[in-house]
């Protein structure tokens, strides 16, 4: 059994062949060779393989390749532009926001759903945002840092 | 974990699910947002020959407010729910419980008819529209029935829904009680399943109702304690027998004694926010 995807990923359009079964996030990492969406549990709890759909934050372990046809995905691969970091991959360098780093693409992308609809949050509502996610190293403390420090940056973009 | 094999087809319309789930029988199984079915593929505790997705039909999306009550279609996702302003005022309940499912990336996909047709006891859905005395629509292409939430939940993973049909909406009525009502729960720490869950829908002087999941294998109403408040017993007297009409459930979250004395904890806990 085969299906014909049409996927547009980080502003690419790719054409493939699937077979229904394909979990979106083997078609990420292993048809399009987009490894920085890590598989972690794989039962979508711990949140390593968030991925955006249409804008929303998705667990891409939880979501069939078929069933993201004609749809446009932001991976961790396309959220710096330009040679630029985006101002969350800022934000978790200054603030060091990682430590191994596998958690750190999911942590990123759940962030950016979070600011794009809550530019200010406070530091309640970013520990919320990241339920679903979870660290193994850092007690998460840096991370709410760097996701403020991320939120500070883009409304100083935002103003300046 | 990969699925095992499947084939996969997205109709456009409503009747062309049916006419699909007519000639397919129990060789197929709707997909929505896959929250519930890809995990119970991947475990292969269930191995369709056919997926058939849904999202692609505007109309089950859908959450119309009527003049007597609000219809939710069935693939609107938790997170629209959570956000619906018609809702929040006529059934703050079903908002607060939406809100409170699993995590924002799971909010973002999984829909309440996927999530009620799945029928997990831990589920937050079947409290909530058990105290909110919802119905719901269901198509075949034999036409529609609307199946009273009391009829609905039939045990563990079990519904009233038949072979070929199809969940379309969820129907909560405008009522006193839903306009007074709250969800709390106990939620596993992993994965947010209610360990317990209560809903409690009260019209101060009028009817009540509490219902609770996690707690047995299928979802249920606590009428012994609907009857002590809408007889005038205070909390702690209308609660003291809470759960004692179910076999209670243990697992290796929480025994049986545990879990139903949670149950009379998160019983009081929401019924001091609507009394």
């Amino acid at each position: 059994m085969q299906a014909k995807v049409t996927i547009t990923v980080n502003g690419n359009v790719y054409e493939r062949t699937v077979e229904p079964r394909t979990l979106l996030v083997y078609f990420l990492r292993e048809e399009l060779g987009l490894t920085g969406t890590h598989i972690g549990c794989d039962t979508s709890s711990c949140g390593t393989c968030t991925v955006h759909l249409d804008g929303k934050a998705l667990k891409s372990c939880t979501m069939l390749a078929v069933q993201a046809d004609g749809c446009q995905l932001t991976t961790i691969e396309g959220m710096a532009s330009n040679g630029e970091l985006h101002p969350l991959q800022a934000g978790f360098h200054e603030e060091h926001g990682l430590q191994c780093g596998f958690c750190t693409p999911g942590m990123i992308m759940v962030a950016a759903d979070l600011l794009s609809h809550n530019p200010t949050p406070t530091e309640h509502e970013i520990r919320e945002a990241l339920e679903g996610n979870y660290c193994r190293c850092t007690g998460y403390h840096n991370i709410v840092r760097s996701i403020q420090n991320a939120a500070q940056r883009m409304q100083e973009a935002v103003s300046a | 974990m990969i699925p095992p094999q499947v084939a996969y087809r997205k109709p456009n319309n409503i009747n062309e699910v049916l006419s699909l789930l007519h000639d397919l029988g129990d060789d197929c199984k709707i997909i929505a947002g896959g929250h519930s079915l890809i995990p119970v593929m991947k475990l292969r505790l269930n191995d369709p020959e056919n997926l058939i997705d849904i999202t692609g039909i505007p109309e089950l999306k859908e959450i119309r407010d009527n003049e007597k009550s609000i219809t939710i279609g069935a693939c609107a996702t938790h997170a629209e729910i959570a956000r619906n302003e018609v809702l929040r005022q006529h059934a703050p309940m079903i908002t607060t419980a939406a809100s409170m499912i699993g995590d924002i990336a799971v909010r973002n996909f999984g829909t309440i008819g996927g999530s009620i047709a799945h029928a997990d006891p831990a589920a937050d859905w079947p409290a909530v529209l058990l105290a909110a005395n919802a119905s719901i629509v269901i198509k075949s292409t034999d036409g529609q029935r609307e199946v009273d939430i009391d009829q609905f939940f039939q045990g563990m993973f079990t519904t009233a829904v038949q072979e070929s049909e199809l969940i379309t909406a969820i129907r909560i009525p405008k009522t006193a009680f839903n306009a007074n009502s709250t969800y709390v729960k106990f939620s596993q720490p992993a994965s947010r399943f209610a360990i317990v869950g209560c809903a409690a829908a009260v019209e101060k002087g009028g009817e009540a109702r509490v219902a609770f999941n996690g707690v047995s294998a299928t979802p249920f109403r606590d009428t012994a304690i609907e009857k002590a408040i809408m007889a005038g017993a205070d909390i702690e007297t209308a609660t003291a027998n809470t759960a004692d009409a179910v076999s209670v459930m243990s697992d290796h979250f929480a025994q049986s004694a545990y879990r139903k004395h949670l149950a009379a904890v998160y019983a009081r806990k929401a019924l001091s926010a609507v009394l």
